[in-house]
């Protein structure tokens, strides 16, 4: 029973959980100062994601890229890399799975998965490429990252443009059957909610990540160059190597992210003005999880339980959509400040503290 | 002729262009100078359009109100900035994810707000009372450079005088001096009697005034509203100008110079037909960047202190 306790007032469960808390209230006063109700608010938000089989089964696609851009987010952070560019990474990844998903002509057990594979490599040489600036020339992964999102939104426009998508339109050619990873079976059983393989893949992608950072050599470079970079070199680790590898990777995630929402879900790309913000959806889910695969699953159900349910809060409650990103902001930065944090649970860990001194 | 008058066009829609950027470029010159690294301005300014758009319209149809809006957006950015202060430097946070939560709660908070206050319509009513152009006397008449340079609209003469000023401050007083130091050597600055956290304090305050003022212009120039898209990406621009400019005034300005060239070349272009794809024109900036930082277009380094929390009686 103790060592139950213990684990629900663990540093690393207690901020998490006081952060949403937070940002929930912050996301309260928001909705208070526009003149709404923000418990009739909440209550819609949960009632429209478990209401029917249809928004469940909808929350699921929603949860699930979210899945892949944590766990990218998450890779690179554990190897002490901050990866903003998860963003462009990922319409590198969808960009060229239009493309395969268009273009190639292949039956269907090999057109999926070479298509999968194509925006993996794609994704993650996005990413890698922005390691390989900091391994050579020791630039800062942050700036090149950010720089090479919005490079990547200019270039997806200018390659569905130029190739896929047809004069005077705004949007690309659908994919071919063959590509497309849904689950008609399943679909059906959740009134034709868009399901699809990317889940069960999208936990997989976890399984992997923890078995790679934790169960491979591989993975102990790549941790150890998070570290302590210089006493990774010291032992004789290839720092610089590892760099790019855990970029790559990083960037492997967020593409096949990118491929599954092509494949299983719109089965087209349009060319849109703005990123499209699965990469700093990304961020928060990587940090409220910790960094660690389990953290990211539950992270990113929270937050597409969130962003899904915020249609709930429009049709119940009148609160506009955009009021979860601000719920969403608040929760990363009190998990960044956990400072504030700590500040408010004071009374509470300081009486923890006495009774360990008993 | 023909020549002669595309040219001052261009120039003259360089320097509307520019004109946010440097705004918001400076903002990030001081708040890198003493340390804090400011990946939020894209939000602040996203906040000062929104302010300054806002504000505006609540005055109409006076003429002041374009006034009053763009200095109530510099004071909302005072406001806005003082999260990223409190975390980055009280709760010493990193200070990236900060900065990218500011960007994230931008975006939510004036949209929500827009919503709120426009009946449920994404963007502002398009407003009546904007900044219109200034031709000053005799010199907006000569050829070229009348153009150019002397038929803009008032907040780029500000921007310009903007940047003497910020040189002269960071390079030319005490408190510049001070607010260097903090930035390149905290501890050193801490033992000659310089309140580090302070002096923080106040560089990041200023930069979330500038950047604010960077978004109202656009809303108060450019757009004449505001809406989700209204700033989307110049926060970053102006980080790139920063950095190309070396972390120095004079040299972000020239950045932003350029930038607001490369978007206004799109009228070069249409002028000579050319066939460059718009895309590659909108990918300039950072491509330009990313060359900058490889080394490849002269170097450019960061204060040593910039990203690092400053602990009192740390080593």
């Amino acid at each position: 029973m103790n060592k139950f306790v213990q684990v629900f007032t663990k540093d690393s469960f207690l901020v998490p959980v006081v952060a949403i808390i937070f940002g929930l209230i912050v996301g309260a006063f928001a909705m208070l100062a526009g003149g709404f109700n923000p418990i009739e608010a909440y209550v819609a938000l949960f009632d429209k994601v478990f209401g029917d089989m249809y928004n469940f089964g909808e929350t699921i696609r929603q949860i699930t890229p979210l899945i892949f851009s944590g766990l990218a987010v998450a890779f690179a952070f554990r190897t002490g890399m901050f990866n903003i560019g998860v963003e462009g990474q990922f319409l590198m990844g969808m960009v060229t799975a239009v493309y395969l998903g268009v273009k190639l002509d292949l039956p269907f057990f090999l057109h999926a998965p070479i298509t999968i594979v194509g925006s993996m490599l794609a994704g993650g040489l996005w990413a890698a490429f922005a390691g390989w600036l900091k391994a050579v020339r020791g630039v800062h992964e942050v700036i090149t990252t950010i720089m090479l999102n919005w490079t990547a939104l200019y270039l997806v426009n200018f390659i569905l443009t130029t190739t896929l998508v047809p004069e005077g339109q705004q949007r690309s050619e659908t994919i071919k059957e063959s590509a497309m990873i849904n689950i008609g079976w399943l679909s059906e059983m959740f009134d034709s909610a868009r399901l699809h393989w990317g889940t069960l893949i999208a936990l997989g992608a976890a399984f992997i990540f923890y078995i790679v950072l934790w169960k491979t050599r591989t993975g102990f470079e790549l941790r150890a160059t998070g570290v302590n970079p210089h006493a990774a070199e010291y032992a004789g680790m290839n720092v610089n190597k590892n760099v790019v590898k855990a970029m790559f990777i990083s960037g492997a995630l967020a593409g096949i992210g990118g491929a599954c929402e092509i494949l299983g879900v719109f089965h087209y790309q349009a060319i849109s003005a703005a990123l499209p913000g699965y990469g700093f959806d990304g961020i928060a889910v990587a940090l409220i999880g910790g960094n660690t695969p389990i953290g990211v699953i539950f992270g990113a159900i929270l937050f597409g339980i969130l962003t899904f349910g915020a249609g709930g809060m429009k049709l119940g409650a009148g609160v506009p959509v955009e009021l979860i990103r601000v719920v969403i902001a608040s929760v990363i930065f009190f998990v960044a400040a956990h400072g504030i944090v700590r500040y408010f649970l004071k009374p509470i860990l300081a009486k923890k503290k006495d009774k360990e001194v008993l | 002729m023909a020549w002669l008058a595309m040219g001052g066009d261009l120039l003259h829609d360089t320097i509307v262009f520019s004109t946010a950027l440097i705004f918001a470029a400076l903002g990030g010159v001081i708040s890198e100078r003493s340390g804090i690294v400011n990946i939020g301005i894209e939000g602040i300014m996203v906040m000062g359009a929104f302010v300054g758009a806002v504000v505006t319209f609540m005055l109409e149809p006076a003429p002041y109100a374009p006034w009053i809006g763009f200095f109530a957006a510099g004071i909302a950015g005072i406001i806005f900035s003082l999260p990223h202060a409190l975390a980055s430097i009280t709760f010493k946070a990193d200070q990236v994810i900060s900065g990218v939560a500011l960007n994230f709660l931008a975006t939510g908070l004036a949209v929500y707000l827009t919503k709120v206050m426009f009946d449920g319509a994404g963007q502002t009513k398009t407003l009546t009372e904007v900044f219109t152009k200034w031709e000053i006397p005799f010199l907006s008449d000569i050829p070229f450079f009348g153009r150019a340079l002397f038929q803009g609209y008032p907040t780029s003469y500000i921007a310009f005088i903007l940047v003497a000023v910020v040189w002269f401050v960071l390079f030319k007083t005490a408190f510049g001096l001070r607010l260097r130091s903090v930035g390149e050597h905290p501890r050193a600055a801490d033992t000659a009697g310089i309140n580090v956290a302070r002096t923080r304090y106040i560089a990041v305050m200023i930069s979330g005034a500038l950047a604010a003022l960077g978004g109202a212009t656009v809303a108060l120039t450019t757009t004449s509203n505001f809406s989700h898209n209204t700033i989307s990406g110049q926060g970053f621009i102006a980080i790139a100008a920063m950095i190309f400019g070396k972390w120095h005034p004079l040299g972000a300005m020239g950045a932003a110079l350029f930038f607001g060239l490369a978007q206004s070349v799109k009228t070069l272009i249409q002028f000579f037909g050319w066939n460059i794809p718009v895309e590659f024109m909108y990918m300039l900036p950072y491509v330009v960047t990313i060359l900058v930082l490889a080394g490849v277009v002269g170097k450019s380094s960061a204060p040593a202190a910039v990203g690092k929390p400053y602990e009192t009686g740390s080593r």
